[in-house]
């Protein structure tokens, strides 16, 4: 084509280019600031390990140690199963929110007065009713993305466009047709907030729950550290618990794309 | 041409569509706030006829098109489908495919592709198994405009215009006795719109179904519509109804869009909605014709 001639396209960015290396430098930059605040003992910063200590101690004691890897197992194991069980009570009693006002006067008004309560302080009452410390700690995590789930849900119940409930009914659907084909579909965006949020939440409420009523997981380990005198434990435990959540979320994310093939990736 | 039975129906003996509105009105809220929306409205269209009702915001022609689609009750009179009693006081409209809509913002179902939108009503009526829906989806897809090259996008992926191609033969493929356009091309530009009327009128000339276009565009409605109807502003009543004598099939030139008889039409129609207008923007609603 004579048009190709004159228009020099520009060059497709290499790979080296597509990567985020404002990103890289700033992750760098930080090891080297934390490095620095302590090597130059800035003030409160005397009793901080360095990274180098830091990375040394969780190579000598930690990388090989299966009480160490267990402590990811036992917190993860906590918050999938919070997780999970928050999903699959608080999609459908969103929806019946929704869907149903009988439903929703008789017990929204319930809901509402529990769902101010912070996850951690049902952790006395949760100690005292459940059987075991591992049933309380997962309840507790329930409890931390129940209510987000459900508000979600119920809100995108709300939002589902009317014309599109018009259409399907003038296009022949059934009731049930209505419900699986239209609502559902129309609220899965608002799930995926919720799970997006409630994940996020899970992983704040186990960490708490584990300092206070466990004698394991990432949680525990990092208040043993501090109770042990051991900083490094402590920084050890934190950017486990920070690599834990990231992964969790970058999991989540991964899931809801694969629920919504329809949306746009940006 | 195939000898398989033609999915749209639009052989001359089997036309339906006859559409007769007969004094109707509709009252929101009669008990409180009692706002006449609709007054003694009557209306006869007959079978693949193409009316367009113009008139002030707010002047009922949305209310109209919701209790022909059977989305709002009425609260006088009668509307009657080809003689069959579709809406009255006794007998509450109902949607049914054969009177499916186009809505002005767009409706396509954003979780489903292009196919399975259009084939959407045939798949859950169960009139045809999915395979075959999606055949004659395809068919349809490809012979109007060669749509088939998107079969399988999603409605984000597409252009406004192309999801309003699309909507509209996902309300054609039902074969339905009338097709509803609640101002299906109000967003779009100058060019697009151009495009669409010449896709519509391309449609309506195979198929020859009833339509029923809602717009505030003058020329829009004149260039498309064998009757142009005028409505006053709230409480909305019939106020000019204008026969469009102009010969079909009609192509936007400068020869049709500036003959005589156009500009005639035009400035009768332009007359009477401005008179509306000023009612309108007198009594301080919101927005003019």
């Amino acid at each position: 084509m004579s048009a190709d001639a004159k228009t020099k396209l520009l060059p497709k960015p290499s790979r080296w280019r597509q990567l985020n290396w404002r990103g890289a430098i700033s992750v760098v930059g930080f090891f080297v600031l934390w490095h620095l605040v302590v090597v130059l003992e800035i003030a409160g910063f005397a009793e901080i390990p360095t990274p180098v200590q830091t990375m040394s101690t969780f190579i000598s004691d930690y990388l090989g140690s299966s009480k160490y890897w267990n402590s990811w197992m036992v917190s993860f194991e906590r918050v999938l199963y919070g997780f999970i069980i928050a999903q699959l009570l608080g999609i459908p009693l969103g929806m019946l929110f929704g869907t149903s006002p009988r439903f929703r006067n008789l017990f929204f008004p319930v809901f509402e007065l529990l769902r101010p309560i912070p996850p951690l302080a049902w952790v006395p009452i949760s100690i005292l009713f459940w059987p075991t410390n591992e049933s309380s700690i997962v309840f507790i995590t329930f409890i931390g993305a129940f209510f987000v789930i459900v508000i979600n849900v119920y809100d995108g119940v709300g939002n589902i466009q009317k014309e599109h409930m018009w259409l399907a009914r003038s296009l022949g659907a059934s009731r049930m047709a209505i419900f699986r084909r239209i609502m559902l579909p129309s609220v899965i965006p608002s799930i995926a907030v919720g799970m997006t949020l409630g994940i996020a939440i899970t992983w704040n409420v186990v960490i708490a729950a584990e300092m206070i009523a466990s004698d394991s997981g990432l949680g525990r380990l990092t208040w043993e550290g501090y109770v042990s005198s051991t900083p490094e434990v402590v920084l050890i435990g934190m950017i486990s618990i920070g690599l834990a959540g990231y992964l969790s979320s970058l999991t989540v994310d991964y899931i809801e794309r694969r629920m919504m093939p329809w949306q746009e990736k940006s | 041409m195939s000898d398989k039975p033609e999915i749209i129906d639009s052989s001359a003996d089997a036309r339906l569509g006859h559409l007769s509105v007969q004094n109707v009105s509709k009252i929101y809220d009669p008990h409180g706030a009692h706002v006449e929306a609709l007054h003694d409205c009557s209306l006869d269209i007959p079978a693949g006829g193409f009316i367009a009702v113009v008139g002030p915001s707010g002047c009922g022609k949305s209310t109209l098109l919701n209790i022909l689609a059977g989305f709002d009750n009425l609260t006088a009179g009668q509307v009657l489908i080809d003689g069959e009693q579709l809406a009255s006081l006794d007998h509450p409209p109902r949607p049914g495919p054969d009177r499916v809509v186009v809505f002005q913002n767009g409706a396509l179902f954003p979780w489903k592709t292009v196919l399975e939108n259009v084939v959407y009503g045939l798949v859950v009526q169960n009139r045809f198994p999915e395979s075959e829906a999606n055949t004659m989806g395809m068919e349809l897809l490809a012979r109007t405009g060669k749509l088939d090259r998107i079969a399988h996008s999603y409605p984000s992926q597409l252009s406004s215009g192309m999801q309003r191609r699309v909507e509209i033969l996902r309300a054609l493929i039902n074969n339905p006795r009338i097709l509803l356009l609640d101002e299906p091309f109000r967003a779009m530009d100058t060019v697009s719109k151009t495009t669409m009327h010449r896709y519509l009128l391309e449609i309506y000339d195979q198929y020859h179904k009833t339509v029923f276009f809602i717009t505030h565009d003058l020329d829009e409605a004149i260039f498309l519509a064998d009757t142009v109807v005028v409505m006053t502003t709230r409480p909305g009543t019939i106020k000019l109804r204008l026969d469009v004598d102009l010969p079909r099939p009609r192509t936007r030139t400068r020869e049709t869009m500036l003959s005589q008889r156009f500009l005639e039409l035009k400035q009768q129609a332009v007359s009477a909605v401005h008179e509306e207008a000023k009612k309108a923007f007198e009594r301080g609603e919101r927005e003019l014709a």
